[in-house]
């Protein structure tokens, strides 16, 4: 990224500019492994071009502690896709989905702070990769669902047999989509918003 | 032209400082969400610092903090910084995401589910 002085920043294209009442605006995070088709999602859901937006992560280096006892920050760019929904005149969906490099996630605050909840896009092929986010996730307190993404070699497992492979209680959500196509994203973003409506519910008696 | 390797970095982290002045972002981050919508108030002007100018002239139509980042190509800490003191100043609205409790509000929550039915 390099900033380009301000005669020559190109903005958005003029299809792509909010009405003047757009008001509020909610943000949804993609998380998941490397290559599991995080972008594709932001991109096939998205009403814009995908973009990439950045933040410089400063984190204190791990066991590398010098004589002094000072500890030496190293210094990482988080690079983010994302894209946009407009919901109505008032209300737009951002949805930003993560690089591969897990450790970073979640010391950009910024990202799920405010989040309405995430998207666990999962490769059943390689499940593993999908424990430490999961985790991450239930400390913080962030609502997800698990969105299968189907690839033509993927093992179809019976989604409670998943469920035990991913130690997922039983109220979270587990969908297949493929991420290449707008329906299926679109039901994905669905399938979340009815499970945060659930959990929202006022407690009963 | 320039050698390769001795190009100015644009992003460099002294470049970067000079931009915000050498201030870190942190404080502004908490004024400003990822999606908080901007809008202009007031016209670029010859004297401003060209980044402070460039934004002006991006939230003619409201645009999120992300998508200011994206398109200036800087990183967020940057351009919050740059927004904490147009907003000081009145140049620009802010309108803030929707702060979450731990649980999102349900009428939210029904505007996007109405909103992504209609896709
Ligand atoms: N068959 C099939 N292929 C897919 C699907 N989703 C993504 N792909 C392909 O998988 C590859 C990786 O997808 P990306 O969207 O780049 O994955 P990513 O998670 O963003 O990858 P990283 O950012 O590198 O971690 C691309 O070649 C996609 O075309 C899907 O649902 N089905
Ligand atoms: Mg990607």
């Amino acid at each position: 990224m390099d900033f380009r002085s301000s005669d020559t920043v190109v903005g958005p294209r003029s299809a792509d500019l909010l009405p003047a009442s757009a008001t509020t605006a909610v943000k949804v995070v993609i998380v998941g492994g490397f290559g599991v088709g995080k972008t594709t999602l932001v991109g096939s859901v998205s009403e814009i071009r995908p973009l990439t937006t950045e933040e410089t992560m400063t984190q204190a280096g791990a066991g590398v502690d010098d004589i002094a006892g000072v500890e030496r920050k190293t210094s990482t760019t988080v690079a983010m896709d994302f894209g946009r929904i407009s919901l109505s005149d008032e209300l737009v969906l951002y949805v930003f989905g993560t690089p591969g490099q897990e450790r970073f996630w979640f010391l950009w605050n910024g990202l799920f702070e405010g989040a309405l909840g995430a998207v666990v896009l999962v490769d059943t092929r390689r499940l593993e990769v999908s424990f430490d986010v999961i985790g991450r996730l239930e400390d913080r307190g962030v609502p997800f669902v698990v969105a299968l993404n189907t690839f033509p070699e993927s093992p179809a497992y019976p989604t409670e047999e998943l469920r035990t492979a991913l130690d997922l209680p039983p109220e979270v959500p587990i969908v297949a989509c493929d991420a290449r196509t707008r329906e299926s994203g679109r039901d994905v973003l669905m399938t979340l918003m009815r499970y945060l409506y659930r959990l929202s519910a006022p407690p009963a008696g | 032209m320039s050698a390769p390797g001795q190009e100015w970095d644009e992003n460099s982290p002294e470049r970067l400082y000079v931009i915000t002045r050498g201030r870190s972002g942190l404080a502004e981050q908490t004024t400003f969400d990822l999606v908080t919508l901007i809008v202009s108030r007031s016209e670029p002007e010859p004297s401003m610092q060209p980044e402070h100018a460039a934004i002006l002239r991006l939230c003619g139509a409201p645009l999120s903090v992300a998508e200011i980042s994206a398109y200036l190509r800087l990183p967020i800490s940057v351009v919050t910084v740059l927004l904490a003191d147009l907003l000081a100043e009145e140049r620009i609205e802010a309108r803030s995401a929707v702060p979450q409790a731990i649980l999102p509000d349900r009428a939210l929550i029904e505007a996007v589910m109405h909103g992504l039915q209609k896709l």
